[in-house]
């Protein structure tokens, strides 16, 4: 009686790193196809090596910059953009986290009818699709230059990102709570308010910390198109080749941004 | 167990005196920064626009509408740089994040007190800076074209990227680790059979993940002059040309979610 396994063949034989996509085909084919798309991509790309060559002086100086960083001869203006940033960021924040509330309990399928599913998964896509920058540019045509379309673009995007991310954890909830809340022959309001809601709070503070965190950077962005915020200030720094002041807006934003997620770092560990 | 006395019989209530005060007076100051907050966008708002905004949507909207759908010819070029900038910028970044997570994981790093806390500035700083300011900053330096684009990119992700690694290594099992050191192996060979099977998956995951938002990155890169469809938005912008408008952000969300969808496939056969 011969029983043939599949250990008798590697008797002997040396042993080798198995490889990480297991078809040989398939692995073949998404080496030689990657290999041809960067040869494509890489001939396409056309790069001024003598324009490049040039500007490794100014980058230098640049990096030089942040040794040494301005933060007082334009300190008017920083402080000015810096405050509209943060004004935003703080409004949108809690517009868009208590507008995403009901949008997310309505993507939840666990716990809303199909029409109103469908609706707020309506929304959240869309918002999620749309970039920053694209909406703010729309909303730039439509309301006029200032902090009011920023508001309004960081609000819609906070809606897409929470509504998305709390209709998920709604529906990973544990159900057996939530139906003893309902046992006890609560309304519709009380049982979310004692099944669910105790159930999501912790990840629903947590992810608007995160949002918080990512609104203060994309507000830095939106002044580029004229939505006001710090971007603007930014921008005309590097146009005018003050590379101190830009160091010093830039390091401002990265201290803000750290400063941020270290106190969402704490307040995420309490809430946990 | 805090109680309220009403009427000689006791209620309970879920917080004591003192954490119901603290609680409402922290409600307080969250309600009135906000007011304060919205005074100031209210003031630098120029209400006559907002009360207009319907007429001039609508108005944009009837310019928009149809789109200018011959004008996709023109387009080919620029999504192709747009994947370039993406694929390349993703790529090149995951060569620099690569060793700065290894040097940033507590497990990994050679020094916790001189080296790790260098990683970790470069992960924060390089991440907390968007895209589209580098490639300002870059224009500047190198000049605009595709090349800001791709460097863009690379530097944004790197700090990303290097931030889920390093996070993917801490959680690393230690046994396989020290198995592999039993045998006497060095330290490059613990690495590489050790460490590395495990954290590959995690690796390529996040590779697509980040070349799924760098797609929608670089498509808006071109509003600063660094390549890619984006140039052909601002530049139709600039001339109003709204019909190209409605057809290049038509474009743009197909481009995303494509991107998404591929990025959802090979993330489901990996995980």
């Amino acid at each position: 009686m011969s029983t043939h396994r599949e250990l008798d063949d590697m008797l002997g034989t040396r042993w080798r790193k198995p490889h990480f996509v297991t078809n040989p085909l398939l692995r073949w084919g998404l080496i030689v196809g990657f290999i041809a798309y960067m040869i494509a991509a890489v001939m396409t790309i056309e790069v001024d090596w003598g324009r490049v060559y040039e500007g490794l002086d100014r980058g230098w100086q640049f990096i030089l910059a942040f040794t040494k960083p301005d933060f007082v001869s334009r300190a008017g203006d920083i402080w000015e953009g810096l405050l509209e940033s943060i004004v935003m960021t703080v409004a949108a924040s809690v517009v868009g986290i208590l507008i995403s509330i009901p949008i997310g309990l309505g993507a939840a399928r666990n716990i809303a009818p199909l029409p109103v599913y469908v609706i707020c998964r309506g929304i959240v896509a869309i918002s999620r699709a749309l970039q920053e920058i694209i909406v703010a540019i729309l909303l730039v045509a439509i309301f006029g230059f200032g902090p009011l379309a920023g508001f309004l673009t960081l609000s819609f995007a906070t809606i897409g990102f929470l509504s998305k991310l709390l209709a998920e954890d709604i529906e990973a909830m544990d159900k057996v709570q939530a139906e003893a809340i309902r046992a006890s022959g609560a309304k519709w309001m009380q049982w979310i308010n004692y099944g669910v809601q105790p159930q999501v709070m912790p990840r629903l503070i947590g992810l608007s910390m995160y949002r918080i965190d990512i609104n203060f950077r994309e507000s830095a962005i939106l002044g580029l198109v004229g939505a006001g915020g710090i971007g603007a200030t930014l921008n005309t720094a590097f146009d005018r080749y003050e590379y101190d002041t830009a160091a010093a807006i830039l390091i401002l934003i990265i201290g803000i941004v750290m400063a941020l997620e270290y106190l969402s770092g704490i307040i995420r560990a309490r809430v946990q | 167990m805090p109680v309220l006395d009403k009427d000689g019989t006791q209620v309970w209530r879920r917080r004591t005196q003192g954490q119901a005060m603290l609680r409402w007076f922290g409600w307080l100051l969250g309600v009135a920064v906000f007011v304060v907050c919205w005074q100031r966008i209210s003031d630098s708002t120029t209400w006559f626009f907002v009360w207009d905004a319907p007429r001039i949507a609508n108005d944009i909207w009837t310019r928009a509408t149809p789109p200018r759908w011959e004008y996709i010819t023109q387009l080919g070029r620029p999504i192709w740089d747009t994947l370039n900038i993406a694929t390349l910028g993703t790529l090149i970044a995951l060569f620099f994040a690569v060793p700065v997570a290894f040097l940033a994981a507590r497990n990994t790093t050679p020094s916790a007190w001189l080296i790790r806390p260098i990683a970790l500035l470069i992960i924060v700083s390089t991440r907390s800076i968007n895209s589209l300011i580098w490639a300002l900053l870059l224009i500047a330096i190198i000049g605009p074209g595709v090349f800001a684009g791709v460097i863009a990119i690379a530097i944004r992700s790197i700090g990303f990227c290097a931030k889920l690694l390093y996070e993917a290594i801490e959680e690393i099992d230690q046994t396989q680790v020290e198995a592999i050191t039993a045998t006497g192996a060095s330290r490059w060979q613990v690495m590489a059979y050790g460490i590395v099977p495990q954290i590959l998956p995690a690796f390529a995951g996040i590779a697509v993940f980040r070349w799924d938002i760098n797609i929608r990155e670089s498509t808006v890169l071109g509003l600063v002059g660094a390549g890619g469809i984006g140039l052909q938005l601002s530049s139709s912008l600039n001339v109003l040309a709204w019909p190209q408008v409605s057809l290049i952000l038509l474009v743009i969300l197909a481009a995303v979610i494509i991107s998404e969808w591929v990025s959802a496939k090979v993330r489901g056969a990996i995980i």
